[in-house]
């Protein structure tokens, strides 16, 4: 690994004026489930690391009914997968977030990592479209607020200046008859990355499909918030039928390629069974509650 | 580079260190400290052959980096045992041949006992689940699976 320095900043103040005076050459490390190996593959070589566990603001884990749930960036995954309240409340975003890794990747990397890292394949962010998280990012100038569908740019990229960081995703609160789901098709039962995933929000009144959040993994530059099939289901019952016509949106909304991994082809077919199913059985979480 | 020293709790004792911030955490154990039971494989977090135990938390020490073991609680394999007696899970991965290169029996034996330390009576679906961080290219998992049943039975006093 090339050389570098590392800095524990213990306050969001601290962190801001670390990544200030060091500019492009600084990077945040979290999990370090893939900063670590990019590092040693020389594919990002920061001269500066900058340890963003020690910041009690991106550690952060609280739920009130009012705010949801806000998620600090730096949280490892294993405390939000063992968190009652994240079960209980966002079971799609516990799946997403638990299918992340080993028990060992589990125990180190963070939602906020996986969202930032910018890989069009992360888990959890179709997951967080799917709930319409913010992302929560500090600076010099202040914070902001950037719709999680709008954070990554292109694979890698994301809309966080080089002295900026993200604090915490913030995740509003499911009112009523409403629930989430994240699948993902990979070619054996665990420890791949997805060929594609879908995260899928729903809410209902009665029969009648209030609202509806899709987010698309994979099929595309960077992660895909597929707002017409979502927006199709609105104020109609959810039938095979509707699922079917908002499956065919999400299908469209996907500009797939093909990889190692999946042909385009394969890889459109997949996110019209995933959508369906993640649509019925988020459906049915709501009816549940 | 300028060496930074740290401070850890390794196996119950504390142990303090310099290395480079570059430097992992498994590179440290083995080069540095001198524990050389934790084993390097990948290097990308996918075979586990470099777990350790870090606050209570199979961790891939190959994807920590050394300055980051600073007020850390880490267990190696060197740390089961007590003395000249094995761990249960030591004595059932030899009774039950879960093993064969060797390479990653020290990731295997340290997942198990984090695994056995938060759950100790897991279904097999559990320990699978628990270990498929860790891969082993001789057993077929079967019997390393049987020698975490057998160690659970044991320690539960079965």
């Amino acid at each position: 690994m090339h050389e570098l320095t590392y800095e524990a900043p213990t306050s969001l103040g601290q962190a801001i004026s670390m990544l200030a005076a060091v500019g492009e050459n600084g990077r945040l490390l979290a999990g370090g489930t893939d900063l670590i190996i990019q590092m040693r593959a020389g594919v990002r070589q920061p001269g500066q690391v900058i340890d963003a566990k020690k910041i009690p603001e991106l550690q952060t884990l609280s739920f009130d009914t009012q705010n949801g749930l806000r998620l600090g960036a730096s949280l490892a995954c294993c405390k939000i997968i063992e968190d009652a309240t994240a079960q209980q409340q966002y079971p799609g975003l516990v799946e997403a977030a638990g299918l992340i890794g080993s028990d060992q990747v589990l125990a180190r990397a963070s939602v906020g990592g996986n969202v930032c890292n910018g890989s069009p394949a992360a888990d959890t962010t179709p997951a967080l479209i799917a709930l319409s998280a913010v992302c929560h990012i500090a600076g010099p100038n202040g914070t902001r607020d950037v719709l999680v569908e709008d954070f990554v740019t292109a694979p890698g990229q994301t809309v966080l200046e080089p002295n900026e960081l993200l604090v915490e995703l913030r995740i509003p609160a499911l009112q009523g008859k409403a629930a989430d789901c994240y699948q993902r098709f990979i070619p054996r039962k665990e420890m791949d990355i997805a060929v594609v995933g879908v995260g899928s929000c729903v809410a209902l009144d009665g029969d009648t499909c209030t609202a509806a959040r899709i987010g698309l993994g994979a099929v595309a530059a960077r992660p895909l918030f597929a707002k017409e099939a979502g927006d199709s289901l609105v104020g109609k019952p959810l039938n095979e039928e509707t699922i079917a016509a908002a499956a065919k949106l999400a299908q469209q909304a996907a500009s797939p390629i093909d990889d190692m991994r999946g042909t385009a082809e394969f890889r459109t077919h997949l996110v019209g069974v995933l959508t369906r199913r993640t649509l019925k059985e988020a459906a049915a979480r709501a009816r549940a509650r | 580079m300028k060496k930074i020293h740290v401070q850890m709790t390794l196996n119950g004792e504390e142990t303090e260190f310099l290395c480079e911030p570059r430097q992992s955490l498994l590179e440290v154990l083995r080069d540095v400290v001198g524990y050389t039971g934790t084993k390097e494989g990948c290097l990308t977090g996918d075979c586990g052959a470099c777990s350790v135990i870090m606050d209570g938390r199979p961790t891939d020490s190959c994807l920590v980096l050394g300055v980051e073991a600073e007020g850390k609680e880490i267990t190696t394999v060197e740390g089961l045992a007590d003395g000249d007696t094995l761990h249960p899970l030591q004595k059932k991965f030899l009774e039950h041949a879960a093993l064969q290169c060797g390479i990653c029996t020290p990731g295997f034996l340290v997942t198990s006992k984090a695994l056995l330390d938060r759950n100790p009576n897991p279904t097999e679906h559990e320990i699978r689940y628990a270990l498929a961080g860790n891969l082993c290219r001789c057993t077929g998992y079967d019997k390393i699976v049987r020698a975490v049943q057998d160690a659970a039975s044991e320690m539960q006093g079965r």
